[in-house]
């Protein structure tokens, strides 16, 4: 299967995006990630795991991305190089026009697991960016009633407004990552870097921090890059579907989703829905019987 | 709650009546002699009438064993910082830790006394090392426990190496830091005792030396209940202080405390 460039279908699902290049200023046009044949080895020269080969992936600002693919495949690497953990063994990393070469700052990150710090209240988690981040560090004592307030704020967003000064352990698992995603996104971000953060949740829940992810998504327009293994939630959440190979990872498909936004619900239950959710699922099966 | 704070005072003095009954009525019994074994009224009534002997050693060797045991904390953090904020310190540092703590401290005592003579100092320094080695361990542990996620999620926000352990490294340790404080405080009444039962002219540890030379053996057992019981409000102290400073922690359970003797 040849691969699709994603900033070409990004284009298409935004129809605001200039078809001629030249007229923009180049920062508007270039991709924020471009991510060129990049290769990743893990581990010591004798017992090394080839995590990534040959990936190349662009995407556009302001675009909402998921990669899905086979477990074991790479995708949480690739979250790594994006926001600079980790450094390629070969290719370039992008992002915002400067290659990667340390963790990045415009970045946001949630994961799985909530990752919180228990000994914290819900919005001294949250305001944990503003003690890190530059140049919100410097101004913290000055402007610590500003950033109290952006955090209260967000926490009222995603329906969190009670529960900002209790600790994560008395807060449910959806809670949790709901003040997870709130922390990743309070010194408003450029770039959300998100590792299957509703997988651990019950379906309920799971549905409904979808549509909190992508209200967010709305008011903010940053840009989103989604790692999961559901392709219903890859469909409905995101702007184009990237498919994973098998370890080495390597993009295989990429599917620009013309669903208008925002979707609701009932978006997942109309047929046009369902068959891309299959094509992709077909996508996928049949890396994975190519493995196994 | 209340009634369930109650039963963690009354269970313990009860069970602790209890072995003092069956201390006595053994004695009794078996008629065991005083030189021997004293029974509790015996070794209660010389601690009354021997106050005025045990309060002013009994205070030396509290005085020694506090200073031995804050030195210990300053530097068994520090050190248990290190070593489990960084993969080559603990690399480097493990074995040689180990083999510092399977020394018996009995026999670097002599040592201590040889540089820096008999007295207090010595049993300062025999305090410290016997305390600070699960000190220093299980901060490391605790370190090391960070969440690795954690860590990302703080990198990716551009936070330096010592962010990460200021922010979540040493709090996260500070569960286990009280832990290990509770085993610390007592192998620092451990340390101070032995010093002073080898070198010193002052301490409970001289005063029972002293006392069994001239078989006033009430007296021996007198200092010791005495030291039992600096050592268990002591050992108090430091839990009161781990349940409010770590009132988050809802799994205190979970954890392993390393403890060591010697």
């Amino acid at each position: 299967m040849k691969s699709i460039p994603a900033s070409r279908k990004g284009a298409n699902v935004t129809p605001l995006r200039s078809q001629h290049p030249e007229d923009l200023p180049r920062d508007e046009v270039r991709p924020l990630i471009e991510i060129d044949g990049v290769s990743l080895t893990y581990g010591s020269e004798h017992s090394s795991v080839l995590a990534l080969h040959d990936f190349s992936l662009k995407v556009a600002k302001g675009e909402f991305a998921a990669i899905v693919g086979p477990s074991g495949c790479g995708k949480s690497t690739f979250l790594k190089l994006a926001s600079g953990l980790r450094r390629p063994t070969a290719g370039t990393v992008t992002v915002a026009n400067q290659t990667v070469d340390k963790p990045l700052k415009i970045v946001g990150m949630a994961f799985q697991n909530a990752a919180l710090m228990p000994w914290r209240t819900c919005l001294e988690n949250v305001m944990l960016p503003f003690e890190v981040v530059q140049p919100h560090r410097d101004r913290r004592r000055t402007d610590y009633v500003l950033h109290r307030e952006k955090a209260v704020a967000l926490l009222a967003s995603v329906g969190l407004a009670d529960a900002i000064s209790r600790y994560p352990a008395q807060l449910s698992g959806g809670m949790q990552q709901r003040v997870a995603l709130c922390r990743s996104l309070v010194h408003e971000p450029e770039l959300l870097l998100v590792d299957e953060p509703f997988a651990a949740l019950d379906a309920f829940t799971r549905e409904e921090l979808w549509d909190v992810l992508q209200g967010l998504h709305d008011q903010r327009r940053f840009t989103v890059v989604l790692v999961t293994h559901d392709l219903t939630e890859a469909v409905y959440l995101a702007d184009t579907v990237h498919v994973l190979s098998a370890r080495p990872g390597r993009i295989i498909h990429s599917e620009s989703i013309a669903i208008q936004r925002p979707r609701a619900a009932r978006d997942r239950f109309v047929p046009e829905f369902a068959n891309v959710v299959l094509s992709l699922r077909s996508k996928i099966g049949a890396v994975r019987g190519h493995v196994s | 709650m209340t009634s369930s704070r109650l039963r963690n005072f009354t269970e313990p003095a009860l069970t602790a009546l209890l072995f003092f009954i069956a201390w006595e009525l053994a004695c009794r019994i078996f008629q065991i002699p005083e030189f021997v074994l004293p029974t509790p009224l015996r070794t209660i009534a010389a601690l009354f009438k021997d106050w005025n002997l045990i309060w002013p050693n009994a205070e030396q060797t509290l005085i020694t064993t506090l200073i031995g045991f804050c030195i210990s904390v300053v530097f068994g953090m520090a050190l248990g910082i290190l070593v489990g904020s960084s993969a080559f310190l603990n690399r480097c540092l493990s074995p040689l830790l180990v083999a510092f703590n399977s020394v018996p401290k009995v026999a670097v005592v002599p040592v201590l006394v040889l540089w820096f003579g008999i007295g207090t100092v010595p049993a300062v320094l025999t305090a410290f090392v016997l305390s600070f080695f699960p000190i220093t361990v299980n901060v490391a542990a605790g370190v090391a426990a960070t969440d690795r996620e954690l860590i990302d999620v703080l990198r990716s926000l551009g936070a330096s190496r010592w962010d990460v352990i200021l922010k979540a490294g040493i709090p996260r340790s500070l569960p286990y830091f009280f832990a290990s404080l509770k085993i610390a405080i007592t192998l620092a009444f451990v340390g101070s005792v032995i010093a002073e039962t080898v070198a010193s002219n002052n301490g409970i540890g001289y005063l029972m030396l002293s006392a069994s030379a001239a078989f006033k053996i009430p007296l021996v057992f007198a200092s010791l209940l005495f030291i039992g019981f600096l050592g268990v409000s002591m050992y108090a102290i430091t839990a009161f202080l781990e349940t409010r400073l770590t009132a988050w922690n809802t799994h205190p359970a979970d954890q392993t405390t390393f403890a060591v003797g010697g």
